[in-house]
């Protein structure tokens, strides 16, 4: 299991760092939103997931839909704008889908894919699946009407969906702090009569363990569970930089998240002879990834008109 | 009263009555909802009070008692999470109708309708679709006022992705309900509750009105009368009023606003040279306008037309009767504005009030 969360964890990082490179070139055309510093939630949540559950995410989402299993190739050629990407160059780096992964999709406003998640679990419910649904969204989707809504409703029909706030204290450029009047999401959930429980540190393998916790809870009928990981955003929000210069945060609030970074972590836990294999492998994935995007036709024209209705 | 006539384009195919009987609009979707629910285990409806005692003036009438709690039921008052909702059920495979009261109250539902409903199949690549039915009901006299009266059509008109239907008798009514269940892609169904108490032949089967038709509901060959959801009974009553001074009004009903018949439309503005279209909403921007400029973009340039829109006073629905009754178009001052078109002047013309057609029953289908 180290091993396969470390790959994961290595396979976001090398694909964003490589989107950050390319992007100055110009060959990206799609805002992108990278999740790193971000990831091991991602990662954490998914390992614990079956290939029949199915998650919904936000548009800061690369990690979400490689963690769950989405192809590399599709991802690349969608933010290239190719006819090969996940959604044919229609969806872009905002609303990556994999079907086949059960990731079902992510929004460019935020907390929208709340509501849409709880309806799917209702569906699982109403089918009699034994499958479950997986909710991520962040500390701003909070604030929104829809997340209200959406635990209530949860909570009513003791629907089979884990909720997991990424909170990475930011909305853009405001912190948390500055945005809600008792910053305690968990209390939020809680008040809707779901269990909710904070993970302080972006701390991978104890974010497995809770999640294998609750989604046996939820299998087993126990109804909504919450999750609230700390996490934290190192690059900018839109784009492939570094903010500090902004001055809306300071580097030194960075630096303990980026000493705890998972990736490290994880690789000095697994004996070098191990790691390199993973490393090689995965650096040549993405390598293949970006070659196959760039190399991949443009959408027909009359792709335009398609899948309207 | 004068009978109307039927005329193409008519949708025959369906109209094969297996037990033609007359119930109202109410009882129609009833039927629609419990014939479609019996076909399909997917098929899901909810929304505020579908489950109540009054059953959404009794459109879902029995439908818990036969189908459950899990495929019927209210709904917290949350309109926004809901219609989310109803789309994350449509992506794994259920057909939800999710029923509103008030089209008004849709405007909590928004971003989900045009953001995600509309939006998914095109940019997901139609790698998922949205079966989805929104029903809601305009509301009108009784001091409905401010926010239980609009007719927002309009904007969902705007949005590629999103289909409008707005039928006006029993028999579409039904056959409407039936076709938005069975679409893969959103519907927004508008109902109006004037028109709730409508009466007319419904055939007891399952059959589809399908989306893109409008229909002929009188032939003539002076002016064309467009009416929208309401408004196709007032302009059924101006019809009658226009007959007495000798002009015949053909009337259409568009019923789908999206897909739009406008073919329908050109060939009979191309017959009589006018139209005039009345919308169930504010001119401004609306399903009258879409529509006048339409036309106007076909026949310019071989066919000299005049057009003329009409709809709802550009305020605020107030709520004393008096302001009210000014406030909507009615068979009369439907019936004088059409005149002044086709006539090329302002005659100041209105005909005498006829008691009698206050209580005129559009009877459709026609």
């Amino acid at each position: 299991m180290l091993e396969r969360l470390y790959r994961s964890l290595y396979r976001i990082r090398r694909m964003e760092e490589a989107f950050a490179r390319v992007y100055p070139t110009d060959k990206i055309k799609s805002p992108v939103h990278l999740s790193i510093g971000q990831e091991a939630v991602s990662v954490g949540v998914c390992a614990a997931l079956r290939p029949d559950d199915v998650v919904f995410g936000t548009y800061r989402g690369h990690a979400l839909y490689l963690a769950k299993g989405g192809d590399m190739k599709a991802m690349a050629a969608e933010l290239y704008g190719k006819a090969t990407g996940c959604t044919k160059g229609k969806g872009g780096s905002m609303h990556l889908i994999s079907t086949e992964a059960g990731m079902m999709g992510a929004s460019a406003v935020v907390g929208t894919t709340i509501a849409n998640a709880v309806g799917y679990a209702y569906a699982m419910q109403y089918q009699k699946r034994d499958s479950i649904v997986v909710s991520f969204f962040g500390d701003g989707g909070s604030e929104e009407g829809v997340f209200p809504e959406s635990l209530n409703f949860a909570a009513l029909k003791r629907l089979p969906i884990l909720f997991v706030c990424e909170n990475n204290g930011y909305a853009i450029h405001t912190c948390q702090q500055r945005r809600q009047g008792r910053p305690d999401i968990c209390a939020r959930a809680e008040a809707y009569g779901i269990p909710a429980e904070r993970i302080e540190h972006n701390d991978v393998l104890y974010l497995l363990e809770r999640t294998r916790a609750l989604t046996a809870k939820i299998r087993a009928g126990g109804g909504p569970q919450f999750l609230e990981v700390m996490t934290y955003r190192w690059r900018e929000h839109v784009g492939p930089n570094n903010d500090f210069h902004l001055g809306y945060r300071a580097e030194e609030e960075a630096a303990p998240w980026v000493e705890t970074d998972q990736v490290k972590r994880l690789e000095s836990m697994i004996p070098p002879e191990r790691c390199r294999p993973i490393q090689e492998e995965v650096d040549a994935e993405v390598e293949a990834a970006l070659v196959f995007a760039e190399e991949s036709p443009e959408p027909e024209l009359a792709e335009l008109y398609t899948d309207v209705l | 009263m004068p009978q109307t006539v039927t005329s193409a384009p008519v949708q025959r195919s369906t109209r094969e009555s297996t037990g033609e009987r007359t119930l109202s609009y109410v009882d129609a979707i009833r039927e629609a909802t419990d014939q479609e629910m019996a076909r399909d285990p997917s098929v899901l409806v909810f929304g505020l009070d579908v489950d109540d005692p009054k059953a959404i003036q009794g459109t879902t009438r029995g439908l818990l008692e036969k189908y459950g709690p899990g495929r019927v039921f209210g709904t917290p008052l949350s309109e926004d999470a809901m219609t989310g909702a109803a789309i994350g059920m449509a992506l794994a495979g259920l057909r939800p109708i999710h029923v509103h009261i008030r089209m008004d109250f849709l405007m909590l539902a928004m971003n989900q309708l045009v953001n995600v409903a509309a939006k998914s199949r095109y940019m997901y690549a139609g790698k998922v679709s949205i079966p989805l039915v929104v029903r809601s009901m305009i509301g009108k006299s009784w001091g409905q006022g401010a926010q239980h009266s609009q007719g927002l059509y309009s904007f969902f008109m705007h949005v590629p992705g999103l289909q409008v239907v707005a039928p006006t008798t029993p028999y579409d009514a039904k056959g409407c309900l039936i076709a938005a269940i069975r679409e893969d892609n959103p519907v927004l169904y508008v109902e109006h509750r004037i028109l709730h108490f409508q009466n007319g032949p419904v055939p007891a089967n399952a059959y589809t009105v399908a989306p893109g038709r409008a229909r002929i509901t009188a032939v003539g060959n002076d002016v064309t009368l467009i009416g929208i959801s309401q408004m196709q009974s007032e302009c059924q009553k101006a019809r009658l009023y226009l007959e007495e001074i000798g002009i015949q009004a053909e009337v259409i009903d568009p019923i789908w606003l999206s897909p739009l018949d406008i073919n329908t439309i050109v060939q009979s503005v191309e017959k009589t040279g006018r139209l005039l279209v009345v919308d169930n909403g504010w001119v401004c921007c609306g399903a009258a306008a879409e529509i006048v400029t339409q036309v106007t973009e076909r026949l310019q340039g071989h066919r000299t037309i005049r057009v003329r829109r009409m709809g709802f006073a550009p305020v605020t629905c107030p709520t004393a009767p008096n302001l009210e009754r000014l406030y909507y178009p009615d068979g009369r001052t439907i019936a004088a504005a059409a005149r002044d078109l086709v006539e090329e002047t302002r005659t100041g013309w209105m005909p005498h009030e006829r008691p009698e057609l206050n209580s005129f029953v559009f009877k459709g289908p026609f």
